[in-house]
């Protein structure tokens, strides 16, 4: 990830960023956080979900979930997209069908371009982690004559990038 | 097929009732989606590499199924193979019989629209929902899909609402907010998805090597779909197979720029079913393992193997579905995909797989909606060739044709190579030069007969022919024999080109030939005008290729001798460059085609090549103070990128200039003429008025034979070619 990479992330996201040091993670993550809340375990070193997140909801408590927050494998920059991996944890189901989703991204994991992603993608699905989405922004519809956000999959997305990791 | 009057009368009903919306959607999505191409800078370079990716996937296809069989099965999945429509519906029907489902839902997918599954299953008892809002409301409506990835693009919000009014049972009706409709469907549809036992997709990509599937979405409907319940059934044709996943790059960076005119869509879900997702089970409110997920992949060949085999039809199997090509259309735009539309497919390629998967006459009405003017080429991901795959299906239908008692009336005037039964309208505008070359022997009298009302009425009655056009009036004295009378009027000349006399410039419209005389020897240049014969132009697009290829051959005749000379040969009306720079490429051997499409010009853009070079441009006639033009570039011209030389000529000389935006005229050569089509033509001329705006302070000129008279009708006033203001008087 260079500087210039993240800065490129942080204005084509669609969609809220946070830059936060891991410090000061759990405050940010409190902030993007609104309850009900749901979510899967961060893989990052000093860096834990809200006591308020329900880690492993039944279907009725993903349903009423205010937040859903999952980690993302990657960022690219290009396209201020982020990729979330599904796992047994059931990160699809807490990215979608909650109205807010909240992403939690490693600053060193921000490539800077497609192909780049491509490349990074291909070593994570050479190691089982073969299904991933590229999510970018809201969802949305113009079936119904003009854009609308949040249809099937949350209406709202927040980014919250760890600069030192 | 059907009548004339019964195809002008259902198009006429179409463009009242779905004309505003279709319009409206398509225009804007297609200027998002060049907005998107023009900030993009990869863009050429990623088609080269998707259409290199598909071109070598679809040669390997056999042996792709085997590896992807085999990837899927590893990891837990089924494959099944199904070579028809309906074997994929029975393979279906056993899946939700064994896993006793009663449910189904459905992601957006065309390739199960053309096998009709909803049907197949509705009639075996079991239950199936639309997910994809348009797909929902369509369903509801009990209609087809007028656009491949906006179903529901020719209803208004306000059809909608109706629509859902009338369906459901509700205590207060519905506005036609969007926000409003789409927040009432997602609730419908989300009961759904939770209730469903199975849940359906299609995929956009398969890749072999692990089994995964690529879904390009905005909605998450399809995500849900596929995760929500414990059996994932993905029907996709064995098109959408590429070997690897990084094979999927270009296309992430494709399909919704072409598609959607967004740079990516919300989601690219790249998925390895059975996925590790535990199953949410609404009804007992527990999660279940990700054991219970079942996976089945149904890959349909339905006619796919044969369009493999077929050289003229294998690359319509490189397309990815992102309905570029019908929003690039101006006959798309004025009618949508109900009128330009087959059995399944809509819009430029939908030609092309209606062949491909039904036949010639699902592919029949829609076919002839393309008029060639190649506006959606630059548009297709793939650069598949869409109006060379028209012309072909155009040709296979005319020689499908049943004899027609009105035949004596052009034997012995149209020596074409086509069979006896081609349809008579065809045939005529299909040997246009003919038809001149007699017409001109007595001008005066032609353009009486052509003009008066026995004439015209013969004409529509016999050749379609609308009564409501004008048809060029033969000119009394040809640019050939103006040209063979004057000479050429240069001493000391710089270089030699050859002028060629097109049938319409030579015929009916000598001033434009003649300006582009003066204005070459303006600038230092003797022409030549030989006798070449019509480009072949003519029946090509009408599908009479066999005439269009000897035609092509007789010009490059006439044309080589020149060519090895050292002359440029120059071009004035714009559809006959297309012919030699890019559809001769069909016709003539390569070299062939390969010196034509290096030594032709469109005249403007030579007169552009010698003033950058230096030639003194002070005998051309320059404009006062002031002075403005509006410019209406021709189709063709503008797909091979040449329209700008004009651009640039008229601004130098101290035009200021101002262009269309819109992709064509709606005359299209013999299109605007016929009569089954003529209102289509005025709706598509009319967007063009729209566009251009009030011209009475300008001149107006532009490139095309029929955007001249197209506009001519327009204004009401005459339109000139760019070269003939710019001429020396």
């Amino acid at each position: 990830m260079s500087s210039e990479s993240l800065s490129t992330f942080e204005s084509s996201v669609p969609g809220d960023v946070h830059r936060t040091t891991t410090a000061d993670a759990d405050a940010v993550l409190d902030d993007a956080v609104e309850e009900p809340a749901v979510g899967t375990a961060l893989p990052y070193d000093d860096v834990s979900l809200p006591g308020s997140v329900d880690t492993d909801p039944s279907p009725s408590t993903l349903e009423a979930a205010a937040t859903g927050v999952t980690p993302a494998a990657l960022g690219i920059a290009e396209y201020g997209t982020v990729t979330i991996p599904s796992g047994a944890a059931g990160d699809e189901l807490v990215s979608l069908y909650t109205p807010r989703h909240v992403a939690v991204v490693a600053a060193s994991d921000v490539v800077p371009d497609m192909p780049t992603a491509y490349e990074r993608l291909g070593e994570d699905f050479a190691a089982g982690m073969d299904t991933q989405v590229l999510a970018t922004g809201p969802s949305a519809t113009a079936d119904m004559g003009t854009l609308v956000q949040g249809v099937h999959g949350p209406s709202e997305t927040h980014v919250v990038v760890l600069e030192d990791r | 097929m059907s009548s004339r009057r019964d195809t002008a009368e259902r198009l006429r009903r179409l463009m009242a009732t779905e004309g505003d919306a279709v319009g409206q959607n398509t225009r804007t999505v297609n200027q998002l989606s060049d907005y998107a191409i023009q900030r993009f800078e990869d863009y050429e370079d990623l088609r080269d590499a998707a259409r290199e990716i598909k071109e070598s996937a679809i040669a390997n296809l056999p042996d792709l199924i085997d590896e992807v069989t085999e990837a899927v099965e590893a990891n837990g999945g089924q494959v099944h193979v199904a070579q028809t429509a309906a074997d994929a519906n029975r393979i279906v029907e056993n899946i939700m019989a064994d896993r006793d489902a009663e449910k189904l839902v459905k992601s957006k997918s065309m390739t199960t629209e053309e096998i009709d599954v909803n049907d197949h299953l509705e009639a075996a008892g079991y239950e199936v929902v639309e997910t994809d809002l348009g797909e929902y409301v369509i369903q509801i409506a009990d209609e087809a899909p007028s656009h491949l990835i906006g179903p529901a693009m020719h209803r208004s919000p306000e059809d909608i609402a109706d629509l859902f009014n009338r369906e459901f049972d509700l205590e207060e009706d519905l506005s036609g907010d969007p926000n409003e409709l789409t927040e009432f469907a997602r609730e419908r549809v989300g009961e759904h998805i939770r209730e469903a036992d199975v849940g359906m997709t299609g995929a956009n990509f398969v890749v072999a090597e692990s089994g995964t599937l690529m879904l390009v979405t905005n909605e998450g409907n399809a995500r849900k779909t596929a995760v929500t319940p414990d059996t994932h059934v993905a029907v996709a044709g064995i098109e959408k197979l590429v070997p690897s996943l990084a094979d999927l790059q270009p296309f992430t960076e494709l399909i919704a720029r072409t598609g959607t005119g967004q740079d990516i869509t919300s989601y690219v879900s790249l998925l390895t079913p059975p996925v590790d997702s535990p199953v949410p089970d609404f009804e007992a409110d527990e999660m279940r393992p990700a054991d219970d997920r079942d996976f089945h992949l149904v890959l349909l060949d339905n006619g796919r193997m044969g369009m493999r085999e077929d050289d003229d039809l294998r690359e319509t199997l490189y397309c990815i579905r992102c309905g570029a090509c019908s929003n690039a259309c101006s006959n798309f735009q004025a009618v949508g995909g109900h009128g330009f539309g087959g059995e399944t497919y809509t819009g430029g390629i939908g030609t092309g797989w209606e062949a491909g998967v039904h036949d010639l006459d699902s592919a029949g009405e829609m076919n002839d909606l393309c008029t060639g003017c190649s506006r959606c080429e630059p548009k297709c991901p793939v650069e598949i060739d869409i109006p060379w795959v028209n012309t072909v299906v155009r040709d296979r239908i005319n020689h499908q044709g049943e004899d027609d008692d009105l035949d004596f009336l052009v034997e012995g005037l149209t020596p074409d190579d086509e069979p006896a039964g081609l349809d008579l309208q065809k045939r005529l505008f299909g040997n246009v030069e003919t038809l001149a070359k007699v017409g001109s022997l007595v001008p005066g009298l032609s353009n009486a007969v052509a003009g008066s009302r026995p004439g015209k009425w013969l004409l529509e009655r016999a050749f379609g022919v609308d009564r409501r056009r004008d048809l060029p009036e033969f000119a009394d004295e040809t640019l050939r024999e103006w040209y063979g009378a004057r000479g050429a009027q240069v001493s000391d000349p710089d270089r030699d080109v050859v002028l060629y006399p097109d049938v319409y410039t030579d015929y009916f419209d000598p001033d434009r030939g003649k300006a582009a005389v003066r204005a070459l020897e303006a600038l230092g240049v003797r022409v030549h005008i030989p006798a070449v014969p019509e480009s072949g132009r003519a029946p090509f697009s009408q599908g009479m290729i066999e005439t269009a290829r000897e035609q092509a051959e007789a010009v490059h005749g006439a044309l080589v001798t020149h060519i090895d000379d050292g002359r440029d040969v120059v071009v004035i009306e714009p559809s006959d460059l297309a012919m030699f720079r890019r559809d001769y490429d069909h016709l003539l051997p390569e070299r062939s085609a390969e010196r034509l499409a290096e030594n032709t010009y469109d005249v403007m853009e030579f007169v552009y090549g010698l003033l950058d070079n230096g030639a003194d441009g002070d005998d051309l006639e320059t404009p006062g103070d002031d002075a403005g033009v509006a410019y209406h570039s021709h189709c063709q011209q503008r797909t091979m990128g040449v329209d700008e030389y004009t651009e640039s000529v008229l601004s130098d000389l101290g035009y200021s200039v101002r262009t269309s935006d819109v992709e064509c005229c709606g005359m299209a050569g013999s299109f605007g003429y016929k009569s089954e089509y003529y209102e289509v033509s005025m709706d598509v001329g009319e967007h063009l008025h729209d566009d251009l705006g009030d011209v009475d302070e300008r001149a107006l000129v532009a490139s095309g034979t029929s955007c001249q008279e197209q506009l001519d009708v327009l204004y009401e006033r005459e339109v000139p070619h760019p070269v003939e203001l710019i001429a020396p008087r």
